[in-house]
């Protein structure tokens, strides 16, 4: 949810949006292969996508740039004095470059990634934060279940470039000791030693939440966040309504119904949804006839979001583009310049779009197995969430009609699959044309329109 | 038209919310917040407090002898008091489950100290038999000053405490707790891991949550974990008088007329008399409420979600265009102004939708000014005055005034504040009508004009078909004051 500062002008300055008054610094603790970095790389994307400037800080990285070879898990080992003294180094170094992007970066949330198991170390951390006006927020995973962390190193252990000379069972091995050098040390988040704390503790991946003194909204945000998504194996599937009577005459926004191609798409996507053989399979659609039509096909029940419509063109609904160019050839060229932040007159802009996405994305953290049938721009900023893309890549991703993406969760990102269900449609991807000056000709700004009737 | 989403999993298993904890920990607040809050944003739920029960049971109550363990005697009371409290209990379930199944509800809070396992145990079982979810709220508190105040602030309100003195009243309530300290057996979060609740400690500086299972469970998770007892207050106003207002044309995007710059300014002077410490400044994205804000000279901040309600395809027409333009809609709308929504617009409940953020973050606020809309303003009183959604969209917000709202006790203290600046009256009565099969009226009353008669029936009595309209017009005439422009056979 962003809360716009003062602006004026129709564009609103690139000003960062203030959830928060002074920065705030993440940190993660727990043993390895407890989903520290999963959960690292998750929320900071999540951050990202709301408009609140984030990073992470992998101190690992840091020190795998350190250390050019690893070679077992000694390096780890607590009597380690050469060891000890590069790690500490690293940490120092990503805190670092921390307080860099957070004072001079315009950074808001830095999400400090790595094990920070003794109560010192946290310390340590403590003061460079309070040295610099950070708030700190610490968030804690704990977990014993050996399935879950045998999981955890075959997903994201095996891969990383620790282990690129191993073979499995040796990697398992030395992993486990790995582990095994931190365990004595550890001293977890006491709900009396460390009272005065801000931090969240999560539990047997989610099972259960210990939540301690959350200080402001974005604190409130992320615990919320946190206690929603799980890791439970499953499949989004992202896909546009069929073809509608709007889209083959070249016209953006309406509520039109779906051409005989469109209905097509909606039978062959009952198909296909079926092959796929998804266990309890939930639907959701729009509240515009074109999703509500191709949902029909599938003879399953659907749930309609108003928040899935359409972004809201506005003056500009209904129209072709050679008309917007005709009639508000000024707006034409400010979209062109900024499509992201723009917003149509009287209508809405894709950053609008993800605030009022966020629901939805919320509760595709919770569900498991979705079809969402949505439109162009609502589709895009869904992908943009799943698949970290920036505010500048989002409103010109590839969303073409009668194409199901499906995205499936793997090790820190997402898998996807775009399955074309081989119907005709026309293309309604305008790219970005080189000329966005205001003053350009018609010809110049229609370049890249695609052909319609 | 199937249900719309904006839950989901919402028509699936009933839920029970039930509270655990010794008294004067905030039990009672936390579900009649709750109630309200699963209510505005449209989940049916309805709270069932025992202590209510057993005061009809127990209609004279003595002293806290009623309840102390020691002598004999009371040990007999104690007994009869337990199956008194017990079919109490038993009574508010199976009030419960008439709720679920006969009233369509959807969540029932159910709020009793609950602090022995049996208890609970007994509450597991009728869950499960019937197919509800139970969610746990436990409130944990030992600081004697916070459970002081809430003493004071509600219980000597109590039926129970009416004709007592008040240091007699204290005393007894807190011998009444040590009561039920004995027996006291919080949620093990060993033995009752399976369990799904939240553990609220020390009013909000810690919780446990465990086993969220559902949507709306993560939704009330998180509704608690933003709210706070920190005293303080919200001011609610629309902007000042805009030149569309005084045009009597709706939505749009303009200017404060003369009178509006006015309000400003009394606005700036007002707030600065009422010495708020720290106020935040809320406004939307539209020219009237941030020219309102500005005369304060202090930082705001802008939320689109306080954009006033979206016309749609009647933006900035008068009511008697609209009748000349979309008589149909015109009259949809009087049939159910909270869901009706305009073409390519919004309806009221869009309105809560887009608002819950906005109510939420006041949760976490403390002193804050809200400047917004006549519907917007609806909406966000109906929250914090518990309006259902029938009254909501007629709820009174006219210009130029502010209304302060106080967190007390278990509701919410509303005093208005006119700041004596004139402005037009934009509110829109309820009109009295209905209508007939293929054509209809509305008498405004507001504008006290008959925009168009055609023809009316009564609202709840026999229905006047008439085959000639002048019938159907005396008999509206009869009900209301009319003065016909014109009319047609």
């Amino acid at each position: 949810m962003m809360r716009g500062c003062s602006s004026r002008s129709k564009l609103t300055q690139d000003r960062a949006v203030c959830m928060t008054n002074c920065p705030t610094l993440i940190v993660t603790v727990g043993l390895p292969a407890r989903g520290k970095t999963y959960i690292s790389k998750k929320l900071t994307r999540y951050l990202n996508w709301i408009g609140v400037p984030t990073r992470e800080f992998n101190v690992g990285q840091y020190r795998r740039e350190c250390v050019k070879i690893y070679k077992s898990f000694e390096f780890f080992r607590p009597d380690n004095e050469e060891g000890l003294k590069i790690r500490r180094q690293c940490a120092s170094a990503a805190l670092n470059d921390v307080r860099q992007y957070l004072t001079e970066e315009g950074g808001q949330v830095a999400v400090f990634d790595a094990t920070n198991t003794t109560r010192e170390r946290r310390e340590t951390i403590i003061q460079f934060a309070e040295q610099n006006g950070f708030k700190v927020f610490f968030v804690e995973s704990v977990c014993e279940d050996p399935d879950v962390i045998q999981e955890n190193i075959v997903q994201v252990k095996l891969g990383s470039p620790d282990y690129t000379n191993c073979n499995t069972e040796e990697a398992v091995e030395d992993f486990m000791k790995r582990i095994k050098c931190y365990e004595n040390s550890y001293e977890t988040l006491d709900e009396v030693l460390d009272r005065d704390l801000s931090f969240i503790k999560i539990m047997d991946v989610g099972q259960r939440y210990l939540v301690n003194r959350v200080l402001d909204h974005i604190q409130s945000r992320i615990v919320y966040y946190l206690m929603n998504i799980h890791i439970t194996p499953r499949s989004i599937y992202l896909c546009r309504h069929g073809e509608s009577e709007l889209n083959v005459k070249g016209r953006i926004g309406g509520d039109s119904g779906l051409t005989p191609r469109g209905k097509e798409f909606g039978k062959k996507l009952s198909n296909f949804i079926q092959s796929q053989g998804i266990s309890d399979l939930k639907v959701w659609t729009s509240q515009m006839k074109r999703t509500i039509q191709t949902a029909e096909a599938l003879n399953v029940p659907y749930e309609q979001w108003k928040v899935l419509n359409e972004i809201d063109a506005g003056v500009c609904e209904e129209m072709r583009y050679e008309e917007i160019q005709d009639n508000y050839p000024l707006e034409f060229a400010l979209r062109d310049q900024d499509k992201y932040r723009y917003r149509y007159p009287k209508g809405e802009s894709y950053e609008d779009l993800v605030q009022r996405l966020e629901p939805v994305i919320m509760e595709l953290e919770r569900q498991e197995n979705v079809l969402v049938i949505c439109h162009q721009a609502v589709m895009r900023c869904l992908l943009a969430y799943f698949l970290d893309k920036t505010a500048e890549e989002l409103p010109y991703l590839k969303c073409p009609l009668h194409t199901v993406l499906k995205l499936t969760p793997v090790a820190y990102g997402c898998k996807v699959e775009s399955i074309s269900l081989n119907v005709d449609a026309v293309n309604t991807h305008r790219e970005r044309p080189e000329n966005v000056n205001i003053h350009r000709s018609p010809e110049d700004a229609l370049q890249t329109v695609p052909p319609h009737l | 038209h199937r249900p719309s989403g904006y839950f989901t999993g919402f028509c699936n298993s009933p839920t029970m919310i039930v509270m655990v904890g010794l008294p004067a920990r905030g039990k009672t607040y936390i579900s009649k917040k709750l109630t309200r809050y699963l209510n505005w944003i449209g989940v049916p739920t309805k709270m069932f407090n025992v202590g209510q029960y057993r005061r009809e049971a127990v209609k004279i109550y003595k002293n806290f002898e009623f309840f102390k363990p020691d002598n004999e005697e009371a040990m007999r009371i104690l007994s009869l008091f337990t199956h008194i409290l017990q079919a109490c209990a038993s009574a508010a379930l199976k009030d419960v489950a008439v709720y679920f199944t006969k009233e369509q509800g959807q969540v029932a809070v159910f709020d009793a100290t609950n602090t022995t396992r049996e208890r609970r145990l007994i509450i597991i079982s009728f869950a499960k038999e019937r197919g509800y979810k139970v969610f746990f709220v436990e409130s944990i508190c030992d600081d004697p000053e916070i459970i002081a105040e809430n003493i004071k602030q509600v219980k000597f309100g109590s039926p129970d405490y009416v004709d007592r003195d008040i240091e007699e009243a204290n005393e007894d309530f807190i011998q009444r707790i040590e009561c039920y300290k004995a027996s006291y057996m919080p949620i093990d979060d060993d033995k009752d891991r399976k369990l799904s609740y939240i553990k609220i400690f020390d009013v909000g500086s810690r919780y446990l949550v465990n086993r969220v299972q559902d949507h709306i469970q993560s939704r009330i998770v998180y509704y608690l974990m933003n709210i706070h007892v920190t005293p303080r207050s919200i001011y609610l106003s629309r902007h000042g008088e805009s030149e569309l207002n005084l045009l009597g044309r709706i939505g749009g995007d303009s200017g404060l007329s003369p009178r509006g710059q006015k309000y400003a300014n009394a606005l700036a002077a007002f707030i600065k008399g009422q010495n708020i410490s720290d106020l935040k400044v809320w406004t939307s994205h539209m020219r009237r409420t941030i020219q309102t804000a500005e005369a304060l000279g202090v930082q705001y901040e802008q939320w689109k979600a306080l954009n006033e309600i979206d016309a749609g395809v009647c933006e900035e027409l008068t009511y008697e265009e609209i009748q000349e333009n979309f008589p149909e809609e015109f009259a949809l709308r009087d049939q159910d102004k909270y869901r009706y929504r305009y073409p390519k617009g919004e309806s009221y409940e869009d309105l809560v939708h887009r608002l819950e953020p906005v109510i939420m973050e006041l949760e976490r606020q403390e002193n804050v000014l809200v400047v917004c809309h006549q519907a917007i303003m609806r909406c966000l009183l109906a929250y914090f005055l518990d309006k259902p959604a029938d009254e909501l969209p007629y709820l009174r917000c006219p210009l130029h005034t502010v209304l302060k709202l106080t967190p007390v006790a278990y509701g919410c203290k509303v005093e208005p504040f006119f700041l004596n600046i004139e402005a037009v009256n934009t509110h829109r009565e309820r009109p009295v009508v209905s209508f007939h099969k293929h054509t209809f009226v509305i008498i405004d009353t507001y504008l006290c004009q008959l925009l168009e008669l055609w023809c009316i029936t009564y609202l709840n009595g026999a229905p006047l078909l008439s085959s000639t309209c002048s019938e159907c017009f005396a008999a509206a005439a009869s009900l209301v004051l009319v003065r016909p422009a014109a009319y047609r056979g």
